[in-house]
């Protein structure tokens, strides 16, 4: 692993506000399930529950200008970059007010404004596209990064393979960060990769990897940021793997009879992030329920928000198909 | 002033529609495998190198799926870049790219994104390159909303169609077939664009239509020529953009003359002029005297003999039995 000297960390106050924003996607993400078990979310879902401080830890670290490409688990990724609650939830109810104007999706997010170039639904789809922006700003000689989020499931692609090869062998200003939640879908680390460090896949191309414990929010924030730095300082791209849990199904509706019961909530109860945050911070009760409740009502803002919103002419059909 | 005019070959035309795009625009770029030094595996590319650098002029390792990725991601952040793929047999590795993402990036942003990238490619049959070096494959791309589908077989038509390929914000399949790259027109030093979208009259007749594309198109003209000696009056069409297709000119033609044969390379079955026809029973219907004739490949992998290449790939023989079955005088 190469030395990485930039070292960066969260200002104060800062915590709390990654703490508030964690709160805000467990909130939306429990939410989501209820409402797609209602009927009123359509499709399939992917709620990023036990995933939070990946998502606000590494989008925290990005500097403006910096984009970032998602995956089916998008929810947590978008709001984390800041695209309102509201757009989020409009776009999973399908509705014209929607962050991609209902036609994506939960598995297709995007706000080109605000840095996310949208999330593939198919696995490891967006590395290229990481990859290619990152050679854009390469190209252009700009002090932008890119930065691709993927589960560990991707890393078996043969996208994630060429776009790691390809990013080292061009010096590319991207950063790769593998959200390592264990699971692919039903199957286990174990039967999807040959090996346990996933950092070795990084070695394989000579390119510089971080490993970080994806449960822990300031170390998120500052393995990100050190990232960040080096392949914005044209050293190339980093590949940083966060170590995280999924404390939820795959998608919502499925039982999880491929995974131990006990093992799962030992997990739960021992890897939360939030309340890890809650800890590190030594907030009382009363503090931390009013923030709940700050989360609980913003949620429940962009609930309405979405049941009001507007569903898209079918004459607009065919609109945007080209540009 | 008398115009300057030059004779391009149909490889010339098409790396000057790519230089004169990269000395005006700095967001144009070129990358592909051996495209550098090399020129390209059909020097399409060559001198480039020379006067762009490397940077733009860039060699890429045998990634189809990640340099069409990056190229996407490029596009979306506003370059237009230019991926060669060096033989359309290998865009299956790219496939997932184009149909996935390059497609529908637009319609799943809601229309925030576009994607202005061009992918070149080169193929088809002649010189029994045989089954993964010499098949026609546009007839995939055809029927994916958002991509659109550029087949010139001219160097005047290669040249101002891919100046607009690379100056439009949707991503094009730009279709080069190997067998005409010496093919040589006087051409004026300033580039002419040519709109996407709009069909070419290569030959007026009133007799029959042929829809012709690609390497068919001179062989349209040919058999045109041959059925001429038997009083038959031949038009040939060129669509030039396969999607979007010009179908008025389609149209317009086969309303003339009352018969339709529509000609490729590629594989008969469930190709691209399987399209033509539905279209031209559907909107000329009354006008037609005969059935619509479907010349293209057997339905087979590409065969590396020369006597089983020219069996299976068509060209003005089968071209001319089929004006001669349509007018039904075989
Ligand atoms: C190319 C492709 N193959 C299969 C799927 C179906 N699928 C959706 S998510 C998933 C598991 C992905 O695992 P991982 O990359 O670890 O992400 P996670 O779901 O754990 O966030 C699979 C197999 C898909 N969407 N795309
Ligand atoms: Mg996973």
């Amino acid at each position: 692993m190469t030395e990485l000297d930039f070292m960066t960390s969260p200002q104060s106050g800062e915590l709390g506000r990654f703490l508030q924003q964690m709160l805000l996607i467990r909130y939306f993400e429990q939410q989501v399930e209820e409402r797609y078990r209602d009927a009123e979310i359509p499709g399939f879902v992917h709620v990023a529950i036990g995933q939070e401080a990946v998502a606000v830890g590494a989008c925290a670290a990005l500097a403006p200008g910096d984009v970032i490409t998602s995956t089916h688990r998008s929810h947590a990724h978008t709001l984390a970059k800041g695209t309102p609650a509201r757009a989020v939830m409009a776009e999973l109810y399908g509705k014209v007010e929607g962050c991609s104007r209902g036609r994506g999706g939960s598995m297709h997010l995007y706000d080109v404004e605000r840095g996310n170039l949208g999330s593939s639904a198919v696995v490891g789809g967006a590395l290229g596209i990481a990859t290619g922006a990152a050679l854009a700003f390469s190209l252009r000689s700009e002090p932008r990064v890119a930065l691709a989020f993927f589960g560990d499931g991707a890393t078996a692609s043969g996208l994630f393979h060429e776009s790691m090869n390809l990013a080292q062998l061009w010096r590319l200003p991207v950063v790769f960060l593998c959200e390592n939640n264990r699971w692919a879908e039903s199957t286990p680390l174990a039967q999807h990769s040959p090996i346990a460090d996933l950092t070795q896949r990084a070695q394989a191309f000579g390119m510089t990897a971080l490993e970080v414990d994806g449960q822990d929010v300031e170390a998120v924030y500052r393995a990100t940021a050190e990232a960040l730095a080096h392949a914005r300082s044209a050293a190339g791209p980093v590949f940083v793997l966060a170590e995280t849990y999924r404390l939820a199904p795959h998608n919502v509706g499925d039982q999880q009879e491929y995974r131990d019961k006990e093992e799962y909530e030992l997990t739960r109860s021992t890897q939360d992030p939030i309340a890890k945050l809650r800890e590190r911070l030594a907030l009382s009760d009363e503090r931390f329920a009013e923030l709940e409740r700050e989360a609980e009502a913003a949620v429940a803002d962009a609930v309405e928000f979405a049941r009001h919103g507007t569903d898209p002419d079918p004459q607009t059909l065919l609109e945007d198909v080209y540009a | 002033m008398p115009e300057t005019k030059t004779r391009f070959s149909y490889r010339e035309a098409v790396r000057d529609a790519m230089s004169q795009a990269m000395r005006r625009d700095p967001d144009v770029f070129v990358m592909g495998q051996d495209i550098a030094e090399h020129g390209g595996s059909q020097k399409v590319t060559l001198g480039m190198l020379e006067e762009f650098g490397p940077d733009r002029v860039r060699n890429a390792p045998i990634s189809e799926m990640a340099l069409t990725g990056a190229g996407i991601g490029a596009a979306m952040l506003g370059m237009r870049p230019i991926v060669e793929i060096m033989y359309e047999d290998f865009l299956t590795l790219a496939m997932e790219q184009l149909v996935n993402h390059a497609a529908k990036e637009r319609y799943m942003s809601g229309g925030q994104l576009k994607v202005p990238l061009t992918v070149r490619t080169q193929g088809g049959a002649g010189w029994s390159s045989a089954a993964q070096h010499g098949q026609q494959t546009e007839g995939w791309f055809v029927g994916v909303p958002g991509l659109k589908v550029v087949y010139p077989s001219t160097p005047r038509d290669a040249r101002g169609l891919l100046w607009s390929s690379i100056y439009d914000d949707n991503c094009v399949v730009f279709f080069e077939h190997v067998q005409l790259y010496n093919q040589r027109e006087e051409l004026p030093e300033e580039l002419e664009p040519i709109p996407l979208g709009k069909a070419r009259i290569a030959r007026a007749g009133e007799d029959v239509t042929v829809v012709a594309t690609g390497p068919l198109v001179p062989e349209a003209l040919a058999a045109a020529e041959q059925a001429e000696q038997d009083g038959i009056s031949v038009e040939v069409v060129d669509p030039r953009t396969l999607q979007p297709l010009d179908e008025e000119a389609i149209l317009e033609s086969v309303r003339k003359t009352s018969r339709c044969v529509v000609a490729h390379e590629a594989v008969r079955r469930m190709g691209f002029g399987a399209e033509v026809a539905a279209l031209v029973q559907e909107k000329a219907f009354d006008w037609l005297d005969a059935p619509v004739e479907r010349v293209g490949a057997c339905f087979s992998p590409l065969p590396f003999a020369p006597s089983l290449e020219r069996a299976c790939i068509p060209r003005r023989e089968q071209v001319y039995a089929a004006i001669k079955r349509t007018v039904g005088s075989e």
